[in-house]
């Protein structure tokens, strides 16, 4: 962390269902560059998300999704411009990425300083995406789905005022990828972080986000709140009719974007 | 394609693709079913060497070869008892045993700490990786006229020949495998606020483990060979110091038993390091599985 070393800010308790305008700011972007050779991969990012915002990221390959989300954990750093985000924050990426040598509670609690109460409280985070039975089990002798489960309960286990979430669906099956989807929306509600999801499936964003944002050409092109109720259902025209603006905005083909649909 | 399959067949004139029948492979075995030793089998794979060993007796009481040269099997079993039954082979054991033993932990503990400095920290990399590269081409063997000298005919000689022996698999191994762990790990354990230290103890050496135990039983066997040049260093006791007597006196027969006891110490030490793997890493499915 100290390599990136980010102004953190630090949340105030927050009152559950405070509106959003009056949540605390997970982050705050301004005018972020991050240049790879002489290409600007971002450039002039200005973006603030608060706390209990869900939102999602998309974009085409290849346009610094990846490198703004690892900016924002503290992966990566910016050539650039202001990066201020909450101090508590985890993130699940696309694999697992669990320690095979580690039984799976060990693996939720690994940041956290050992103890008693830290089998307890990983417990506790993997009773929530229910796992708590496989507490002692070895990482290898899980699904994918349930991999990505403990990766989730991790996240969960730091409490975190910002919740990275890096296509931590893409390598899942379509029936476990729709569990996951209510899992997340379910305890996103509980936790209410600020969640920033990086994702290829429109559909995924809008039914998961408040907002979704189109980054292209290194800025954010496109920026929309999605009012639909929750929860969601991937019918309707309203929907439809997000699909379609979306996937225009993603330089899909009205044709094929009908195909989709 | 729209010929080949023609016009919609009758019954009677449907062709047949030829299927492949793969019906048999699993039908007659109950599930689970893995292959077991036969009676039949476990024959078969002692025919030769009893057969060997029949060939040898024989031609020993036949003649054909010199017993001097070549003493058959029931020579050797006697040559055992006497060696039994003389105290010598009780006490040669343990003391070659203990030779290796503080060879190998001297030399695993450095190989380790050695391994574990170049793989974690880049100054432990630039100051001994390419010295280690070096000398572990170096046969070790070679290196016994100099240990005599630096160090005599006593056993400082023969413990720092096992010692130098074993640093080679134990670092290379903790090296690669310190080295191998995915650098995405690494990157989740920095966001999941692991410390340095915290990422080397809970997710690098952990991980590094399996690697790290290969390069011990990797020296544990190198040990024992280089107990075996060790001892032809003036022993005065253990295993190399019996093989020294018989050689003096011509003993072929309790050569070969001597021959043979090391064989037995290398088959015990792998086992025991095998059964330190299987404890030690529980979580691979590989060896829950075994």
């Amino acid at each position: 962390m100290s390599l990136l070393s980010p102004d953190r800010i630090h949340s105030h308790p927050v009152q559950p269902h405070a509106p959003l305008v009056e949540q605390p700011v997970s982050v705050a972007l301004s005018g972020l560059r991050r240049v790879f050779g002489d290409r600007a991969v971002l450039d002039g990012i200005d973006l603030s998300i608060r706390r209990g915002e869900f939102v999602s990221l998309l974009g085409p390959s290849g346009t610094g999704k990846t490198t703004l989300l690892r900016i924002l954990a503290g992966l990566d750093r910016a050539d650039g411009g202001t990066v201020k985000v909450a101090a508590a924050r985890s993130v699940v990426f696309q694999e697992p990425r669990l320690v095979l040598a580690k039984r799976v509670w060990q693996n939720v609690v690994i940041g956290h300083k050992r103890g008693a109460a830290s089998r307890r409280h990983a417990i506790d985070a993997l009773e929530e995406v229910g796992l708590a039975r496989h507490s002692d089990a070895w990482p290898k002798t899980l699904s994918g789905g349930e991999a990505q489960r403990v990766a989730l309960a991790r996240a969960l286990a730091k409490e975190p005022d910002l919740l990275l979430l890096d296509e931590p669906f893409a390598a899942l099956d379509a029936l476990t990828r729709l569990r996951m989807h209510d899992l997340v929306a379910q305890l996103w509600k509980r936790h209410a972080p600020a969640v920033l999801l990086v994702t290829h499936d429109v559909d995924e964003a809008i039914l998961l986000s408040d907002r979704v944002i189109v980054l292209s050409g290194g800025r954010i092109s496109f920026d929309t709140p999605i009012t639909l109720p929750r929860p969601r259902q991937r019918e309707g025209r309203t929907f439809a009719g997000l699909r379609k603006q979306l996937l225009a905005e993603l330089g899909v083909l009205t044709t094929a974007a009908e195909a989709l649909a | 394609m729209t010929l080949r399959y023609g016009p919609v067949a009758t019954a009677a004139s449907v062709a047949h693709l030829p299927l492949v029948d793969l019906s048999g492979a699993g039908v007659n075995q109950p599930p689970g079913h893995t292959w077991r030793p036969t009676r039949r089998g476990i024959a078969l794979r002692a025919a030769a060497p009893v057969a060997l060993l029949a060939l040898w007796q024989m031609s020993a009481s036949a003649g054909w070869i010199s017993t001097d040269a070549l003493p058959p099997p029931s020579a050797i079993v006697s040559a055992f008892q006497d060696l039994i039954a003389s105290g010598d082979l009780q006490s040669a054991i343990p003391t070659s045993l203990a030779r290796s033993l503080v060879g190998l932990v001297l030399g695993a503990s450095t190989g380790l700490a050695l391994g574990l400095f170049a793989g974690l920290w880049r100054v432990g990399e630039g100051l001994f990786d390419a010295p280690m590269q070096m000398l572990r081409t170096v046969p070790f063997i070679a290196m016994i006229p100099l240990f005599i000298i630096w160090f005599g005919i006593g056993e400082d000689a023969k413990i720092a020949l096992i010692y130098a022996a074993t640093i080679f698999p134990v670092y290379l191994n903790t090296y690669a495998g310190v080295r191998g762990v995915d650098r995405k790990l690494i990157e989740a354990g920095q966001v999941f606020g692991l410390s340095h230290f915290g990422i080397a103890v809970r997710i690098i050496l952990p991980t590094a483990l399996p690697s790290i135990l290969v390069g011990l039983r990797y020296a544990a066997g190198v040990a024992l060979l280089a107990l075996v040049a060790a001892e032809q260093i003036n022993a005065q006791s253990g295993i190399g110091y019996i093989l020294l007597n018989a050689n003096q006196n011509q003993r072929t027969d309790i050569i070969l038993a001597g021959i043979i006891v090391y064989a037995a110490l290398g088959i015990i030490i792998d086992i025991v390091m095998r059964w330190v793997e299987r404890i030690s890493l529980p979580w691979r499915p590989s060896i829950v599985l075994a």
